[in-house]
């Protein structure tokens, strides 16, 4: 990963923002991110509440207007793509599943649905049994636990087949148990599937443990960004926060 | 016994009025033995009552004077007045009048155009008028609590509807339960007038006619073609108001714009 300004957009570049803000109400939440990222990095995005990290994240994908800047996705800006395709070549894991009301397999089907494709049952069983959940496609959702909530949005997310994932918070909203079991699932899906991946958490041992880029936010700027030891070395108070 | 002592009605009108305030002065007086203090509210509210609905009467005495095309004016201001009304009720909702508007100008005014052409809303201004201004009344009761409810919804499931966006569905997809939800919520009171006429209540419009001696069979009849109108105004109007909102609240590049 690169801070761009100065540096030409190299050809692995998958994503990168140019002078990304954004400002509500005259606040800014987001100041001046200039950031590149390069296809197969997992980038962790820390810094303390309030900092603009889920902000950024949510500018990435463009569920919110940037009021200045741009983002490139694969060398084109991404004002030029229409939002329903950006998004689901950019998918977002949210803190919260937010998973729709029926079955399982209605929500697996949900994003594909959208360009009329309708997923195979193998298809929704093969995402099922890549998040641990084999034979939950004919479950109702009111009837998951939280973690199984969660995978099933993963796989949700997954069957969108995105080339960026944007992970906020994945794993805040459940027990110390679940979290360790969601966290190595996304991990190995990550690896095995060598997506590009934006993370924003409050867990320093998790970002050590996932990142190999770590970038630091701080009143909506980038004030530090390089391979996640060095980040987290350079920056104790972010340790003192967690 | 009044009828008998006074014959002319607006002398009539007035003793009427005299006694049922003293009835109701009766009522106070009952209630302050019981140290129940509803005197000054109570008296202020009667006397407000009193003006402002002969003021409306000495007004409509007016219009009904007027040419046919006063029916029109006075409706068309009366939609634009039930409009700022609802508006109002559903602040926080971007371009509300404008949606208020075009949702009761629609709704109200495609039942009163092709119920009147039909002939079951008399063309007479003493028949159209008053119609007209109950239907209007419920198209602004309803546009304001499909807004309201629409913005509830909304509110309440960011969570989802930015989920569903997030999979790259569009706005009208992703806000599909929250339009049917304030639909069919906006929509409740009527079914339920609907379900329980006759039964709970006789209304206004039966009850207006058994009063000025009309069949009694003819007179509910007619008292289902008024509420079967109110219906259909509340439908369309419900519709119409979610559906021109929904639009609002999502930018050009589909972004959710409505927040709590």
């Amino acid at each position: 990963m690169q801070t761009p300004q100065g540096l030409p957009r190299t050809a692995s570049s998958i994503l990168q923002t140019v002078h990304l803000t954004r400002v509500v109400e005259g606040i800014p939440i987001v100041q001046d991110v200039n950031i590149a990222v390069e296809a197969g990095d997992v980038v962790a995005i820390l810094g303390p509440s309030g900092s603009g990290k889920s902000s950024l994240l949510r500018l990435l994908n463009r569920l919110d207007e940037p009021t200045e800047g741009t983002v490139f996705l694969a060398g084109q800006d991404y004002r030029e793509i229409p939002p329903r395709e950006l998004r689901r070549r950019v998918g977002m894991l949210m803190q919260w599943p937010y998973l729709f009301p029926g079955t399982v397999a209605d929500n697996i089907r949900f994003g594909p649905r959208q360009r009329g494709i309708e997923l195979p049952d193998e298809v929704v069983d093969r995402l099922l049994e890549k998040v641990g959940l084999p034979g939950y496609g004919t479950r109702d959702v009111a009837q998951l636990s939280g973690g199984e909530a969660q995978r099933v949005s993963l796989a949700r997310t997954l069957a969108n087949n995105p080339e960026i994932l944007l992970l906020d918070e994945p794993t805040s909203a459940l027990d110390d148990e679940t979290k360790g079991e969601v966290e190595h699932l996304i991990m190995s899906i990550i690896e095995e599937q060598g997506l590009t991946c934006l993370i924003v958490t409050h867990d320093l041992a998790q970002a050590a443990r996932m990142a190999r880029q770590g970038i630091v936010m701080e009143k909506g700027r980038v004030v530090r960004v390089g391979p996640i030891e060095e980040v987290l070395r350079a920056q104790p108070h972010l340790h003192r926060s967690a | 016994m009044l009828n008998r002592i006074f014959t002319d009605p607006l002398s009539l009108g007035f003793a009427q009025a005299a006694a049922v305030t003293v009835l109701a002065l009766v009522a106070l007086w009952v209630a302050r033995w019981q140290r129940i203090h509803l005197e000054r509210e109570v008296l202020i509210a009667l006397v407000r009552a009193i003006v402002q609905v002969v003021a409306v009467g000495s007004v409509l005495l007016l219009i009904f004077q007027g040419p046919w095309w006063t029916g029109i004016v006075v409706l068309t201001v009366m939609m634009g007045l039930a409009a700022l009304t609802a508006a109002k009720r559903a602040q926080g909702i971007p371009g509300s009048f404008a949606v208020s508007l075009y949702a009761i100008a629609v709704g109200s005014g495609t039942v009163i155009l092709v119920m009147t052409w039909l002939g079951v809303i008399d063309s007479r201004l003493t028949s159209l008028i008053p119609v007209g201004s109950m239907l209007i009344a419920n198209a602004m009761n309803t546009s304001a609590l499909a807004l309201e409810r629409f913005r509830a919804e909304v509110e309440a499931h960011v969570g989802h509807i930015e989920a569903a966006l997030a999979l790259g569905a569009d706005p009208t997809t992703a806000v599909a339960p929250y339009v049917r939800a304030a639909v069919h919520a906006s929509l409740i009171p009527r079914i339920d007038s609907m379900r329980s006429l006759g039964i709970v209540w006789i209304p206004g419009v039966m009850t207006g006619m058994l009063l000025a001696g009309s069949n009694a069979i003819y007179a509910a009849i007619y008292q289902f073609v008024v509420i079967a109108m109110i219906f259909a105004v509340s439908a369309f109007t419900s519709l119409a108001s979610v559906l021109l909102v929904r639009s609002r609240v999502f930018s050009p590049a589909e972004q959710l714009l409505l927040r709590p």
